[in-house]
């Protein structure tokens, strides 16, 4: 018997709520979002934890910009490190910036793997980076991580359009819960996809523009925070009443 | 000692086996450690041996035998079977095994053509082999 199945829900218990940030398309902008709505929640004074469960393309560590030669701590389980402020744990922590040629199995292992030994500090908010695709990562996190809220991330291509289509439909075949739908690299003139995606009945919290300057506040949180997208997320915050 | 969090696990995964089974007693726990994930034999002992004494009165007299199972993979690309004390690791690379061990993908290739693509036969990690109870 595995028996890591049956200790992943005291390590989530100090967990007051999981948000798991989708969009099944990849190149979205799932990552920017979710560590900009991790800085965020921790700068409105919450306890927040970020989680990267991308594990072909990890990437929050890149825009978060974690320190080198930080690690996890070792007791009784571990302990993740806490980085501007975000206890964060990611895989890169063990593969480094090595390629995880890894199959639906395996990670489907690593990832219970690392909810059963990794000790989160009392919660309010734990924001999980998903990786592309509907496959074993999403159904992992609505087996394993109950309490987590889908907050859909796509963008005003019709390509991302049809595959967050995909993706609602399975969260809501699955009878997960989805806080809303944001729409991410918006220019002056796109329209919201309000119309393609009303028949889902899931809210549509709004855009993010698109910012071309963005790249160059990559890695340094402070000026992440300043960001007109910063700006953009913190009213779908409000709105969305996620604190 | 991350042993301690897997220790946890096994414990936990025990209660619900003689919740389920409506043992009164467990007397027995025989725990199958996978080489790959190189577990310190005597801290996860130690840890087990701890944390069922806080189990009053179902674990508290639990004997734990430990078995360490060999660890074996099998390519897919070109079926080639090999051991872990084959392979070629570095301690830095070892030790985030240790902690994960799907890391083997990582930094293990099949010794014959270096594909990532091979196959944990046995002796991945920790497993529950069996109980007794009363």
């Amino acid at each position: 018997m595995d028996p890591r199945p049956e200790i992943i829900g005291q390590r989530l218990a100090s967990i007051k709520n999981i948000i798991a940030v989708a969009g099944g398309k990849g190149g979205v902008g799932k990552s920017t979002v979710a560590t900009m709505l991790a800085l965020i929640l921790r700068e409105r004074g919450y306890r927040v934890g970020l989680l990267d469960l991308d594990f072909y393309g990890p990437s929050t560590h890149v825009i978060l910009g974690i320190p080198e030669g930080t690690q996890p701590r070792e007791e009784k389980g571990i302990i993740p490190p806490e980085v501007h402020g975000l206890q964060f744990m990611s895989l890169v922590y063990y593969a480094g910036d090595k390629p995880s040629p890894l199959r639906g199995l395996d990670v489907s292992n690593a990832l219970m793997e690392l909810l059963a030994i990794t000790r989160w500090n009392n919660l309010d908010f734990l924001i999980v980076d998903m990786p592309p695709g509907l496959g074993d990562t999403t159904l992992d996190v609505i087996r394993w991580l109950k309490k987590a809220r889908f907050l859909a991330v796509t963008t005003p291509s019709r390509v991302a359009l049809e595959t967050v289509k995909k993706l609602l439909s399975l969260l809501i075949e699955l009878d997960a819960s989805i806080i809303g739908i944001i729409e991410n690299m918006r220019r002056d003139g796109d329209s919201l996809s309000c119309d393609e995606l009303a028949s889902y009945d899931v809210p549509i919290l709004g855009g993010l523009p698109f910012d071309a300057e963005l790249e160059g506040s990559l890695g340094n949180p402070r000026q992440l925070l300043k960001t007109p997208l910063v700006q953009a997320l913190n009213k779908i915050v409000l709105k969305a009443k996620l604190a | 000692m991350h042993e301690w969090a897997l220790a946890e696990a096994v414990v936990a995964a025990t209660v619900k086996v003689a919740e389920q089974q409506r043992l009164k007693t467990i007397t027995a726990i025989k725990v199958r450690l996978g080489e790959l994930q190189q577990i310190e034999q005597e801290v996860f002992e130690f840890a087990l041996k701890e944390i069922l004494m806080r189990h009053e009165p179902l674990l508290r007299n639990a004997g734990i035998e430990l078995e360490i199972e060999r660890a074996s993979f099998q390519c897919r690309n070109c079926e080639k079977e090999w051991t872990f004390s084959e392979s070629n690791l570095n301690p830095e690379e070892a030790e985030s095994i240790h902690f994960v061990p799907e890391i083997a993908h990582v930094y293990m290739r099949c010794p014959a053509c270096s594909s990532p693509d091979f196959e944990v036969i046995q002796g991945r990690g920790v497993w529950l082999a069996s109980l007794e109870g009363v």
